[in-house]
């Protein structure tokens, strides 16, 4: 089998799915293009991640990889969902294909964009260098 | 195992959490990949396993050796009856692959001798024929791309305004692999016999499905490939008209008059000929009761909204259908079909190993986030009309439920994103 029973599993039956209509932070990466985008929402109280949601378009890795970075980020607080790594996600998924490792990436990214947006809209002060995102391979030829 | 018999085996298979706790009752798996490969048939498991015991080399002057050379020559002699060459037209290779190489290599080599280094070929055939082009690009080799156009036909006004006094070749496929269309190639073999251009025809869809006739057809070479009608693999063959050229790629000894060295596979090749002889003798009721499974799955699928038929609606073969679905991605929906039962292919990003879609959907003019979201179904004749029903059944319940999850679907259904198939 191409993925791990936990890619699969995270696949087949994807934790936090769906919208999520009054979020306070919504990041969303990718694109169309490369096939696959990710779309995170938070809710957050006293600087914690108090529920997450997510939709995405793309492989099965890519709504395994989402799922369980919601799975990884809630009930942190925003700085530890902010240190989450896209390694940390493969790990957890018992491993990736080395294809779709962009696809951790991804995660990762969705996870930062969701809390830029919100400390954007609560005008909370943040460092830029650490939302440095990455598009896919295909605009860097 | 994918031969239906009367009884019907169930067994249920959780849908996780597609539908509110449903379970839906399934026959054996489907398999509804016949483009990349078939079941093998009964009859050419029986030839295989029979032609075990004729182990001679057909290359010995002794008894067992002659035995096995004159099973060698009337499988070759069979395989030639059901394209209507000549017996000594016919040699064996390890597949369509290798078939491809030979036959493009050796139209090459002539082509070279004589100055002319101009090929021409279509934008989405087979690798095995675009990457041996790539190869003879380094050798100086131009190569003329044919528009396959968005019906995935080529015009044959364009080849013939394509053709030089420096054309060696013109290669093209009798089917696509992906989306199924044929290509006019009595009319490409008519063209070339014209204007004096060898014509190698990747035909590896085509035979055993579809009559297939070289004289008619005016192919100068055609390839073809034993798994893709119910042979074994890693046996194939190629037809090469008399006259035309022909070089070894494998040097050794004097197989095949000394053109594809290495002892012969006699066990494949017999098979082989069992079942491409099987097909041809079933290819009327085949391509009936194909073309009427396929003409179901093309009427349920194109219920789905914003989906599309890739190439042309009759103009193809009877077994492969390939459809795009706006809003998701190709690999998620095979993924969930494969635990629904149904073994199915994508010409999506992911599952070609790279990042770009399928060269062929993109040579139709799709957008890549289209081409994503493709799905590829090729039937046999194994399968029935109630299988047929729950492909249809299962790809319409998961392409809603990845639309549901996907955020392209969502700025599409706001508008705030154009479809690009209405």
């Amino acid at each position: 089998m191409l993925y791990s029973n936990k890619v699969m599993d995270h696949f087949t039956n994807p934790r936090n799915l769906g919208k999520m209509e009054d979020a306070d932070g919504i990041g969303e990466v990718g694109n169309a293009k490369c096939g696959d985008i990710m779309k995170m929402y938070i809710k957050v109280a006293d600087g914690r991640i108090t529920d997450v949601k997510f939709n995405t378009f793309g492989c099965g890795s890519a709504i395994a990889t989402s799922s369980i970075a919601t799975e990884m980020i809630k009930g942190k607080t925003l700085e530890e969902a902010l240190t989450l790594s896209n390694k940390a996600v493969v790990e957890a998924l018992d491993g990736l294909p080395a294809v779709k490792i962009h696809c951790s990436v991804l995660a990762e990214q969705a996870i930062k964009a969701a809390v830029k947006d919100y400390y954007d809209k609560n005008q909370i002060a943040y460092d830029e260098a650490m939302f440095k995102t990455v598009g896919c391979a295909h605009e860097h030829g | 195992m994918f031969e239906l018999t009367g009884e019907e085996i169930l067994f249920i298979i959780p849908m996780y959490s597609i539908g509110i706790g449903r379970c839906y009752k399934m026959k054996q798996y489907i398999y509804a990949d016949h483009a990349a490969t078939t079941p093998i048939s009964e009859k050419a498991k029986e030839a295989m396993l029979a032609a075990m015991d004729r182990y001679g080399n057909p290359s010995s002057f002794h008894r067992e050796g002659q035995l096995a050379k004159e099973a060698l020559e009337q499988a070759r002699s069979e395989i030639a009856d059901c394209l209507h060459a000549k017996q000594e037209e016919i040699y064996f290779t390890s597949g369509g692959s290798e078939a491809d190489n030979q036959a493009i290599r050796s139209a090459a080599s002539i082509g070279a001798r004589k100055g002319k280094k101009h090929i021409i070929t279509s934008a989405f055939e087979h690798h095995a024929v675009l990457h041996t082009l790539d190869a003879l690009k380094k050798e100086g080799f131009s190569i003329t791309y044919l528009d396959v156009h968005e019906n995935g036909i080529i015009d044959v006004s364009e080849l013939e305004q394509a053709i030089k006094e420096e054309t060696c070749l013109v290669t093209i496929m009798y089917a696509n692999n992906e989306i199924g269309t044929l290509q006019p190639v009595a009319e490409i073999g008519a063209i070339c016999r014209r204007h004096k251009v060898l014509f190698h025809c990747d035909a590896v869809q085509a035979v055993g499905h579809i009559p297939v006739d070289v004289i008619k057809d005016q192919v100068d070479y055609l390839a073809f490939s034993a798994h893709k009608f119910q042979g074994p693999k890693g046996i194939g063959g190629l037809y090469v008209r008399k006259g035309a050229p022909l070089i070894p790629l494998l040097y050794g000894g004097a197989q095949e008059k000394g053109l594809r060295a290495g002892t012969e596979n006699l066990p494949a090749i017999i098979a082989m000929a069992a079942a491409l002889r099987d097909a041809c003798e079933q290819m009327s009721e085949q391509m009936r009761k194909v073309s009427a499974l396929r003409d179901q799955l093309i009427e349920g699928l194109s219920e789905i909204p914003h989906s599309r038929l890739n190439g042309d609606r009759i103009r193809r073969v009877p077994q492969t259908i390939n459809f795009c679905f706006e809003g998701i991605e190709g690999e998620s929906l095979l993924l969930w079909l494969d635990q629904k039962g149904i073994a199915a292919s994508s010409g999506s990003a992911c599952t070609s190993g790279s990042l770009d879609p399928s060269h062929v959907l993109l040579a139709l003019g799709l957008p890549h986030e289209v081409a994503h979201g493709s799905l590829r179904l090729s039937i046999g004749m194994e399968l029935q009309k109630e299988q047929i029903d729950y492909i249809i059944h299962a790809v319409k319940e998961t392409v809603s439920y990845l639309r549901n999850i996907s955020p392209v679907w969502e700025a599409l259904e706001k508008g705030e994103k154009a479809y690009v198939i209405q």
